[in-house]
């Protein structure tokens, strides 16, 4: 007969090794881009534009362009994100129209990044005629993060207990009123979370600004929203793909560039997340 | 006064709860009113099956056939090696792991869901493609064996945290039943976790392969893209995603390419939408 245990320590010694299948490369690949990104990262390269065809010199403009396209993201998407989510958790009932809601949510969370930037393509820059710009750009950015910024949300005010709520309504507050005073309020850290997770996607995102915003080289600042921009992922693509000779220090230290600002907004908002649940007295 | 002013409040919060329904059915009539056009110079059978992609030579040969084997071929061999690791690290995290070693390894999945896909593209060419190319002896790396290990890693944390979810959402009494029968903690998982945990389990894998399909950056810096009928997992692909990326860059607003790209688009939204609702529904029946 097969001795149960040593299946049983078998199996277990499978699943480890599946789980470091995964754990072990993540560590490498980030452990690779700070050890060769770092020797990279000089003030100049920071704060220089690029010279020599791309092969020299820095990545600020690139930089620039994208908090500008991040920071136009959630302008965008958090009033609208927050007051879906305010309508999910506090106004729709378990009918028909919510489940439609939740559906599109999950629909639009799992369209292809490529799609966007084809909806960015035809509806901002050719229907409204807004040219490939910082504000077609953010705007699809924007689109792109609402689900996450939904969901997230939502959760936050699902979480707030309904006796605050109860108790809100039975000192004589309105609907609203207990809304913004009471359930806002605690659930602030949730949506910051979220909103710190929508940001870090929209700034690593490539493929919905290759066509809406993106240049290719543009050694000046933007001027006005309807300026093209270059962004860091997409100044990463073509120094690793379409521009040649391209010497590897700085490719490596724009991806530890991209990566240092998208890890740190992750990180910040694991932090908030943290200290709530920590805090929370609920 | 201020009802009046929370009338408008209220109103204004039914909207924004009613945009994301509005934003899926926008995405999908633009997509149709630039996609559609194609259909003019080309029958939907000769898009979907020609064999030949040639958008710019004189007439355009538009069969994007090439491209869905494309699609179809790495995603093939992304969940053949994403699916069996996936959800042994999602039971391993959920059933094994001790406490303190479960959050540090939550995290790592985390951080690799955080990393922009254009980044794991450009350490897949540094790394992985090379690696390809002197194990086999290729001409070049930038097959679609390197695009299929890079997306399968890429699908990881989308099937590691909703399985895990899946199996987290199985009553306890389930597994302290077996185990008070006298199953050993992995039979308990085996037998009876598993199975209850079935349907999450599977819509894990669709949201996985959906990311797969989706996936574009990464996949266009380590395939090839070469947009021919692949006949080996060792040569250049080029996929769907991948074409749109390519290729819009050229592509003169209101000409056929144009239509052809956003028809591409099109496909990928019914495949993606496909796969969203049948996952969601799995999701559902759970509950």
């Amino acid at each position: 007969m097969r001795n149960p245990h040593r299946s049983q320590n078998i199996a277990f010694a499978l699943l480890l090794f599946a789980t470091l299948l995964i754990i072990i490369p993540v560590g490498l690949i980030v452990v690779i881009i700070i050890q060769k990104g770092i020797p990279a990262i000089s003030w100049q390269f920071i704060s220089d534009i690029p010279r020599q065809g791309m092969r020299a010199g820095g990545i600020y403009p690139a930089i620039i362009g994208t908090l500008y396209l991040v920071s136009g993201a959630i302008i965008f998407a958090l009033p609208v994100g927050l007051l879906a989510a305010i309508y999910l958790s506090e106004y729709s009932k378990d009918n028909f129209l919510n489940r439609l809601i939740k559906l599109s949510i999950v629909n639009l969370a799992g369209v292809p990044s490529v799609v966007y930037g084809l909806f960015g393509l035809a509806l901002f820059v050719v229907f409204f005629k807004f040219g490939a710009s910082i504000l077609s750009g953010s705007l699809t950015l924007g689109i792109m993060i609402l689900p996450i910024i939904v969901t997230t949300s939502r959760e936050a005010l699902e979480s707030v207990p309904q006796s605050f709520r109860e108790v809100s309504l039975s000192l004589g507050a309105s609907k609203w009123q207990t809304i913004r005073h009471i359930v806002l309020p605690n659930a602030i850290p949730g949506i910051l979370t979220g909103t710190i997770l929508g940001l870090g996607r929209a700034a690593g995102e490539t493929a919905p600004i290759l066509f809406t915003v993106a240049a290719f080289y543009l050694p000046q600042l933007p001027k006005t929203v309807f300026d093209q921009a270059m962004a860091l992922p997409y100044h990463l693509y073509v120094i690793s793909t379409q521009v040649p000779n391209v010497e590897e220090k700085i490719r490596y230290g724009t991806a530890f560039v991209l990566l240092a600002m998208v890890l740190f907004m992750n990180l910040v908002a694991i932090v908030i997340r943290y200290q709530f649940r920590k805090r929370k007295k609920w | 006064m201020r009802k009046i002013k929370e009338f408008f409040i209220e109103k204004l919060i039914l909207i924004c709860g009613l945009v994301s329904i509005f934003f899926v059915v926008l995405i999908f009539l633009f997509l149709l009113r630039e996609g559609l056009a194609v259909f003019k110079n080309v029958s939907p059978s000769n898009f979907l099956l020609g064999k030949s992609w040639y958008p710019i030579s004189e007439p355009p040969q538009l069969g994007i056939f090439p491209l869905i084997l494309g699609s179809l071929l790495v995603t093939v061999g992304a969940a053949i090696i994403s699916i069996p690791i996936g959800v042994g690290c999602a039971v391993y995290i959920a059933e094994v792991a001790p406490l303190k070693t479960k959050e540090i390894l939550k995290a790592g999945i985390e951080l690799l869901a955080a990393i922009p896909s254009v980044v794991l593209g450009f350490i897949g060419m540094v790394t992985l493609v090379p690696l390809v190319k002197n194990i086999f002896h290729l001409p070049t790396g930038l097959t679609a064996l390197s695009g299929s290990i890079m997306l399968a890693f890429m699908a990881m944390p989308t099937i590691v945290s909703i399985a895990e979810d899946a199996l987290y959402s199985v009553p306890k009494t389930y597994k302290e039943g077996a185990l008070a029968l006298g199953a050993t903690h992995w039979q308990s998982i085996w037998r009876v976790m598993l199975p209850a945990a079935s349907s999450g389990i599977l819509a894990a894998v669709m949201l996985g392969i959906g990311r797969v399909i989706g996936e574009t950056m990464a996949v266009m810096m380590i395939t090839g893209n070469a947009a021919v009928i692949p006949n080996s997992i060792l040569v250049p692909v080029r996929t769907l995603t991948a074409t749109i990326a390519a290729e819009m860059g050229e592509a003169v607003v209101g000409g056929e390419h144009y239509f052809a790209l956003f028809a591409i688009g099109i496909v990928l939204f019914v495949i993606s939408f496909a796969i969203n609702v049948t996952a969601d529904l799995f999701l559902h029946r759970r509950r």
